[in-house]
């Protein structure tokens, strides 16, 4: 732990840490252009000058290793004209274009040339100008602004794993390009474009659509897979405008995938903004909320209440599923189920959690991934496996589809047999999972989402106590979700009760003509064909399949547009705020609920979102701790029947299009076109 | 020069090392510890540009990035950083002209001035003939017999304006003068011939160009 003196200051810092770090300690400000904290260094664009006792010249405390005793000075005159003079530098090919500049007000640049820069330009030559690149539908170019920080090419290399970026020439021809203009194929590509420091790289469907200051900033929880990346909402009256990573070292870093990025353009498109009704012509015509509110009382009441069901989505909020709950208790129904893809999950929390935590992922050091592509279904998680990998090399097989997904991969195939051999050691890798101290396993949608999911979940657990995967301090076994209101519905028993049917039998008595009423909350990806004689009640945000099979239609908020609880993948309970009211006549989910239950006249004990919450909490005390996990008792879980043949797949194949948004949205159906246009069929399908 | 200009726009459809370089290749990947093959990326770009008339398609770099495990762009980098590597046709007598400090202070301007008037052409661009191609280049390390113009693999130093036109008529008669010095002073000793050690003769210098 070397100790320096950083303007009279003495630190101690971490070993293998930067005189920049010690500076940070000792709370000093560094302007840097390249320096990341999540990138490798590059020491490059020499704005951190620093002075170093004995050192003939200004140091660059970004790539210094700090060394016991340096005494360090930050503000000689020396370090001011030295940085001085490298902002000259920067500026001399840097446009004035700021007016013109999507980054402008939120620029590094802007902002440290106010400290360092001169006021006038020396510099009487032409300016250089450099042709713009293609970067694929999400990422606008303007290379002229480009400053050559090469931020971009490393997070390219080193965190999304698809080294497309780099910088060809040298000098004042160098620039940043992708290999022959091919869109950058990665999950996380966004990214780069808050990473740039200044304007080189910037939003393309946010182009020129706003300013900085002029946007309401709403800090709030994403819910495009089931991670509950910490994302900000920026919003001007009722719009979405963009949506922005937040920092949360334990889930999502600062990334975030393109998906929970470029979705929200799905929020202004398809929207339910009033109830509709299935007329005699078979078609949906607007009614108002009495109506709806009465015709849905008739047809609950005329229901019997064990030939009632509700189905949940992925995307609702835990208030809502708690609300439609005490609801269909009221109503006396048994029939409840919150997962479409029939996932055979439930239960023991062990058994349907991410166990080891998010983070917990840099500490593996053995990974088997069972029937998920964590590439698609969760990218800035797979950004963390991969940094795993990078640094300890660590043995890594996959049961199911081969795909590329950033590093370096055994697949073992997508037989169901692989599995019993893992059990049995019988398998090769089963020699590494024993070897390994804290071994992981990771199991997916595409091996529960299945008839014999259960067994598979069993087996899975098996392979878990056999390898020293829980052990009194590490549990490493991991469900991957794939949709966010999944952990929250099985927290909260949005399950069959006794007696109760679930969605596979709910479909088979509807065939059967003995379901009368079935209630969709949010959910379109499901097979609605079983359910075509059922009175079907759609309640959601967007007119997608789901809608489009209801006989009445409640229009509700996105989850933009409601305060909303969200349990992750790892059992994290976290709250979202609204950033925008819902369109139209739509209403918040849990009050169209509470409306319904008023006109049935079934009575579900709270009249305000606070109420709701504390019956909530009451019922489930974890879901007071917000941001914590309680760690899941180890138990038995699973089945423990024969494993069908069928080969092991993923849940799905099209990162772009998985909710009612993101098919809503525009950018990503481009972004679709793209990856199939520059990749091929093939990676699309990835 | 921006980077576009540097790609030739019409690329053949396909690349092939040699069976000679094939086995050159595996000669020279053997030298580097496994894993490290990238290091071997400058000299496959060599042996790429030789085989195929003095540039390199992007056929070949997509090659090279599939031989040594590398990313296509980081052996894009490596090309397009150096102005050794060709990456569109050039003529058979590829003209690198050094105009750094002590070439322009010994006269390399009257040698590009010779060039231009000949061929009107500017640094980066090939003869209307398509058999002489400039490119203004950095030191080329041979500052004591300043001006240097490189001819393919070949130095000629000491050049005006007149020897330039020289040496540029040998060229048109596919005809090389020796390389070295074109006032024949031998390695880089005083013009007027050797101060010290004179009693030792000097070995001759200038190797017909091959």
């Amino acid at each position: 732990m070397p100790k320096l003196t950083v303007n009279d200051v003495e630190v101690e810092v971490e070993d293998g840490s930067t005189v920049l770090h010690a500076c940070e300690a000792a709370g000093v400000e560094i302007p840097r252009f390249c320096y990341h904290d999540r990138l490798s260094i590059a020491g490059n664009c020499r704005m951190c000058l620093v002075d170093m006792e004995r050192a003939p010249k200004p140091i660059a405390s970004c790539a210094m290793p700090a060394g016991d005793g340096m005494v360090i000075r930050t503000d000689t005159d020396r370090v001011k004209k030295a940085r001085e003079g490298v902002m000259e530098f920067l500026l001399i090919n840097h446009p004035l274009d700021c007016p013109i500049c999507d980054q402008g007000g939120e620029c590094d640049l802007q902002d440290q040339a106010m400290g360092y820069g001169f006021d006038g330009s020396r510099f009487s030559e032409n300016k250089r100008a450099v042709e713009n690149k293609h970067m694929g539908p999400l990422i606008s170019t303007v290379m002229t602004r480009c400053i050559h920080c090469t931020r971009c090419v490393r997070f390219a290399t080193e965190v999304a794993g698809v080294p497309e970026l780099g910088a060809i020439g040298r000098g004042e021809s160098m620039e940043i390009t992708t290999y022959l203009e091919k869109t950058l194929a990665s999950e996380l590509s966004a990214n780069v474009i808050d990473l740039c420091p200044v304007g080189a790289l910037t939003s393309r469907p946010y182009a020129f659509a706003a300013r900085p200051w002029e946007l309401n900033k709403v800090e709030t929880i994403d819910v495009m897979d089931a991670l509950g990346s910490n994302i900000r909402v920026d919003a001007r009256g009722a719009q979405v405008m963009r949506v922005l990573p937040r920092l949360n070292e334990d889930i999502n870093e600062e990334w975030i995938s393109d998906k929970t990025r470029y979705a929200i353009d799905g929020l202004r498109r398809q929207r339910l903004d009033k109830p509709y009704a299935r007329g005699r012509d078979g078609r949906l015509h607007p009614v108002s909320w009495d109506e709806a509110l009465k015709s849905l009382a008739t047809a609950l009441r005329k229901a019997k209440p064990n030939a009632i069901g509700a189905i949940a989505g992925n995307q609702a909020d835990a208030e809502s599923l708690y609300a439609l709950k005490s609801l269909m208790t009221r109503l006396g129904s048994p029939n409840l189920d919150c997962r479409q893809d029939g996932a055979k999950i439930g239960g023991n929390r062990a058994g349907y959690l991410f166990n080891s935590t998010i983070a917990g992922i840099d500490d593996a050091d053995a990974l088997l991934i069972i029937g998920s592509n964590p590439r698609i279904e969760a990218a800035v998680l797979n950004a963390r496996i991969r940094r795993n990998w990078l640094s300890s090399r660590m043995p890594i097989a996959v049961v199911g589809p081969k795909v590329d997904l950033t590093y370096h991969a055994v697949f073992l195939g997508q037989d169901p047999t692989i599995l019993d051999m893992l059990a049995h050691g019988s398998h090769k890798f089963a020699a590494k999972l024993k070897k390994a101290k804290r071994p992981m396993i990771i199991i997916g949608m595409g091996a529960l989402a299945r008839a014999d999911g259960a067994a598979m979940l069993g087996k899975a657990r098996k392979i878990a106590e056999s390898y020293g995967v829980v052990t009194k301090e590490w549990n490493g076994f991991n469900v991957l979700h794939n949709a966010a209101a999944r952990v929250g519905g099985l927290d909260l028993g949005f399950l069959p009760a006794r007696g109760g049917m679930d969605i596979a039998s709910m479909g088979k008595a509807a065939k059967a003509g003995k379901l009368d009423l079935l209630w969709l909350l949010g959910a379109d990806e499901i097979d609605f064909e079983p359910f075509a004689s059922s009175f079907v009640v759609y309640q959601g945000h967007h007119g997608d399949a789901g809608a489009h099979h209801a006989d009445l239609v409640l229009p509700g908020a996105a989850y933009t547009e409601k305060d909303g609880i969200y349990v992750n993948t790892e059992g994290r309970v976290q709250y979202a705020t609204r950033a925008a009211f819902p369109p139209g006549d739509a209403r918040e989910d849990w009050a169209i609920i509470r409306a319904v239950s008023g006109a049935v006249g079934k009575s579900i004990g709270f009249d305000t979102l606070a109420e709701l919450r504390e019956a909530l909490c009451a019922d489930h005390p974890h879901f007071a701790d917000a941001d914590t996990i309680a760690p899941a008792k180890w138990a038995s879980f699973g089945g423990r029947a024969k494993l069908s043949a069928e080969p092991i797949g993923q849940a799905f194949d099209n990162f772009y299009m998985t909710c009612a948004i993101s098919r809503a949205s525009e950018t990503m159906a481009e972004c679709v076109r793209a990856s199939s246009a520059d990749h091929g069929a093939a990676v699309a399908a990835e | 020069m921006s980077i576009e200009a540097r790609i030739a726009d019409e690329q053949p459809e396909t690349f092939k090392f040699s069976a000679e370089n094939e086995k050159e290749i595996k000669r020279i990947v053997a030298k580097y510890p496994k894993g490290r093959q990238a290091s071997a990326v400058m000299p496959l770009l060599d042996l790429a540009q030789r085989q195929h008339d003095n540039w390199i398609p992007m056929k070949a770099i997509e090659l090279i990035a599939r031989k040594l495990d590398m990313a296509e762009i980081r052996v894009l980098e490596v090309a397009t950083f150096y102005t050794m590597f060709n990456l569109k046709p050039v003529g058979k007598y590829f003209l690198q002209a050094c105009t750094t400090t002590p070439c322009w202070l010994r006269g390399s301007d009257e040698m590009m001035r010779c060039i231009k008037d000949r061929y009107a052409i500017a640094s980066g661009e090939t003869s209307e003939c398509g058999r002489f191609s400039l490119l203004e280049v950095e030191c080329l390390g041979a500052c004591v017999n300043a001006p240097i113009l490189q001819v393919n693999d070949d130095f000629y130093e000491d050049l005006d304006y007149a020897s330039t036109a020289a040496l540029l008529d040998s060229l048109e008669a596919d005809a090389p003068l020796p390389v070295g010095s074109v006032m024949g002073r031998s390695g880089s000793e005083a013009t007027g011939g050797a101060t010290s050690l004179a009693t030792l003769k000097p070995k001759q210098s200038g190797v017909a160009n091959a």
